[in-house]
C-alpha cells in the first residue's frame, strides 16, 4: 500500500553519512538502502516521517519533520490551537516488545 | 481515529510500579500479585517478578475488550524489570512498553526461553505511539536502566529494542550514557523467536511493518466506537430535523423522514468504518478521503438502485450528503494506519476538508429543502 507520493520533508544528506546502517535497520518501510558504503534513499515517496532514522543518525545526516500521519489528530490540533496531537491508536499488531 | 490522545499524567507524574526517586539502590518490584506473574526471579539485587510466558484467557479477554476501544487508556503493567524463565548474566534484555497489551505480545512468544525484560513506562501506550510521544524513548531508557541496577545483573552491555520504538529512541546516545548498545529486534513480536535464534540477525521482512486485511480487520470496532462520539450526535440532529414541515412540526414526519435520515447517516458511517478498512487497497486514489468519497458514492448508488434512498431532493441530497460523511471518516482512518505522512495527511486535508463541507452543506440544504418543498421527498 502506498500513500500520497512526494510529499514527504525526509532528506539525506550523502556527504555526511557515515555508513552505520542505523536509517536501514529502523526503517519500517525500507526506504534506506547501503549503496558503496553509505546510505541511498532507495524509495523517498514509502517514507511515512515517523522520525526514526534522524534520531538514530549520529552525524546528523538525514533530516525530517517527524509526525502522525493522522487527520483526526490535525483536526484536534486545529480546534485546540496546537500541534497536531496523536490520537494514540496504532495498535494493530505492531507492538512488538 | 477520532481520539484524542488519552496519554494520561505527563512525564515525572509517579507511575505504578516505581518507588521513589531517591532510593540509592536498584529499584525491583518484587513479588506482584498478579495472575500473569509466577513468583519470583531471585537476583544478586534481589526479587524480580517472574512474567509467564503462556497467555491466560484473561490477558485475552483482556486484549479484546481494548481491541473493542474499553479501557485502552488503563491497560498497563507496571515498569521495571521482569523474568522470563531463570535468566542469568547472560541472558537477553528485551525492551518493552507497559502497555499490556505490547507487553503480552512480547511475554507471549517467549516461552521456554530465559531473558529479562525491561518495561519502560509509556504510560499505558504501546511501544510506535509512544516512541512518537517520546515517552519510549532515550532518556526513560536512560533512566531505567540506571535504576534497575541493569549493569550488575548482566554481564554483556545489549539491549534489545523493539524496532518500532527507533522514532523514540537514539541508540547512540542510549550507549554513551549508558554503556548499553541497542540492537534493534523485529517489528513484530512474532518474529522475535527466530530473530534470537539467529544470533539477533533480522531478515528484511522482519524490518517492514505491515498493513494485511487482518491488522485492518482488527481495527474496526475500535473505529466504530471512537467515530460514534461524531456519528451519533450527527444522526440525532437529522432526526430531529426530520420533523420539520411545512406545516410546522410533526411526530410522523419525525418518524419517517427523520428516522430515515437518521439511518442514512448511520449507514454511511457503518459502510465508512466497516468497509472503508477492508477495501482500503483495492479503493481508488491514494487520498483516504478520496477512498471515503467513492465509497459514499458507492452507498448512495446501491440505495439509489435499490429503492430506498426515494427520489426528489431528498435522493440528491444523499448523493452530496454520504460521500461527505464516508470522505470524513475514511480519512480520519490515516492515523490508524502503519504508511501514511503528517505532511501526506496535511495536503490532503487542505482540498478534502472544504470538499467535504461543502459537499455536507449542500447535501443538507438540498434534505431541508426537500422537507418544506412539496414532493421534495417520497419517503
Amino acid at each position: 500500500m502506498r500513500y500520497l507520493e512526494d510529499v514527504v520533508t525526509l532528506q539525506l544528506d550523502r556527504s555526511r553519512c557515515n555508513g552505520c546502517g542505523q536509517c536501514v535497520s529502523v526503517c519500517p518501510h525500507a526506504v534506506f538502502r547501503l549503496e558503496n558504503k553509505r546510505s541511498v534513499l532507495a524509495d523517498r515517496g514509502a517514507c511515512m516521517e515517523c522520525g526514526a532514522c534522524a534520531r538514530n543518525c549520529e552525524p546528523g545526516a538525514i533530516s525530517v519533520r517527524a509526525g502522525v500521519g493522522c487527520a483526526a489528530g490535525v483536526l484536534a490540533g486545529l480546534v485546540a490551537g496546537t500541534e497536531p496531537t496523536c490520537g494514540c491508536s496504532q495498535e494493530s499488531t505492531a507492538s512488538c516488545g | 481515529m477520532t481520539s484524542p490522545c488519552g496519554c494520561g499524567p505527563k512525564p515525572g507524574a509517579s507511575s505504578c510500579g516505581g518507588s521513589g526517586e531517591t532510593s540509592p539502590g536498584p529499584e525491583l518490584l518484587g513479588r506482584l500479585a498478579e495472575p500473569w506473574t509466577d513468583g519470583v526471579h531471585v537476583t544478586v539485587l534481589g526479587d524480580v517478578p517472574r512474567a509467564r510466558t503462556t497467555l491466560a484467557v484473561g490477558d485475552r479477554l483482556g486484549t479484546l475488550k481494548i481491541r473493542c476501544g474499553f479501557g485502552r487508556a488503563n491497560y498497563r503493567v507496571p515498569p521495571w524489570l521482569y523474568a522470563v524463565g531463570s535468566p542469568t548474566d547472560r541472558s537477553p534484555v528485551l525492551l518493552s512498553a507497559n502497555y499490556k497489551a505490547s507487553f503480552d505480545a512480547l511475554r507471549g512468544v517467549l516461552g521456554g526461553r530465559d531473558a529479562w525484560i525491561l518495561v519502560l513506562d509509556t504510560k499505558g501506550i504501546n511501544v510506535w505511539c509512544a516512541a512518537g510521544k517520546g515517552t519510549f524513548g532515550t532518556a526513560e531508557i536512560i533512566r531505567r536502566v540506571e535504576a534497575s541496577g541493569l549493569a550488575r545483573l548482566v554481564a554483556h552491555r545489549r539491549l534489545i529494542a523493539p524496532q518500532l520504538g527507533a522514532p523514540g529512541v537514539a541508540a547512540h546516545e542510549v550507549q554513551m550514557a549508558t554503556g548499553f548498545r541497542i540492537t534493534w529486534g523485529p517489528v513484530r513480536a512474532a518474529d522475535l523467536p527466530a530473530f534470537l535464534d539467529a544470533r539477533l540477525k533480522a531478515t528484511l521482512e522482519m524490518r517492514r511493518v505491515r498493513f494485511g486485511l487482518r491488522d485492518r480487520l482488527i481495527l474496526v470496532p475500535v473505529e466504530l466506537v471512537t467515530g460514534a462520539r461524531q456519528a451519533l450526535p450527527a444522526a440525532a440532529v437529522v432526526l430531529l430535523l426530520g420533523g420539520l414541515g411545512a406545516h410546522g412540526y410533526s411526530l410522523a414526519a419525525l418518524s419517517n423522514t427523520g428516522v430515515a435520515g437518521a439511518a442514512l447517516v448511520l449507514a454511511s458511517f457503518a459502510t465508512a468504518q466497516v468497509l472503508g478498512p477492508i477495501l482500503l487497497p483495492w479503493l481508488p486514489g491514494r487520498a483516504f478521503a478520496v477512498k471515503g468519497a467513492v465509497l459514499g458514492l458507492g452507498l448512495a448508488g446501491a440505495l439509489a438502485a435499490s429503492g430506498l434512498l426515494g427520489s426528489g431532493l431528498h435522493a440528491a441530497a444523499w448523493f452530496a450528503l454520504a460521500p461527505a460523511i464516508t470522505s470524513f471518516f475514511v480519512m480520519n482512518f490515516t492515523g490508524a494506519t502503519t504508511y501514511t505522512s503528517l505532511s501526506g495527511v496535511l495536503r490532503e486535508m487542505r482540498f478534502a476538508v472544504p470538499a467535504q463541507i461543502a459537499g455536507g452543506a449542500v447535501g443538507l440544504l438540498l434534505w431541508l429543502a426537500g422537507l418544506f418543498l412539496p414532493g421534495g421527498s417520497v419517503r
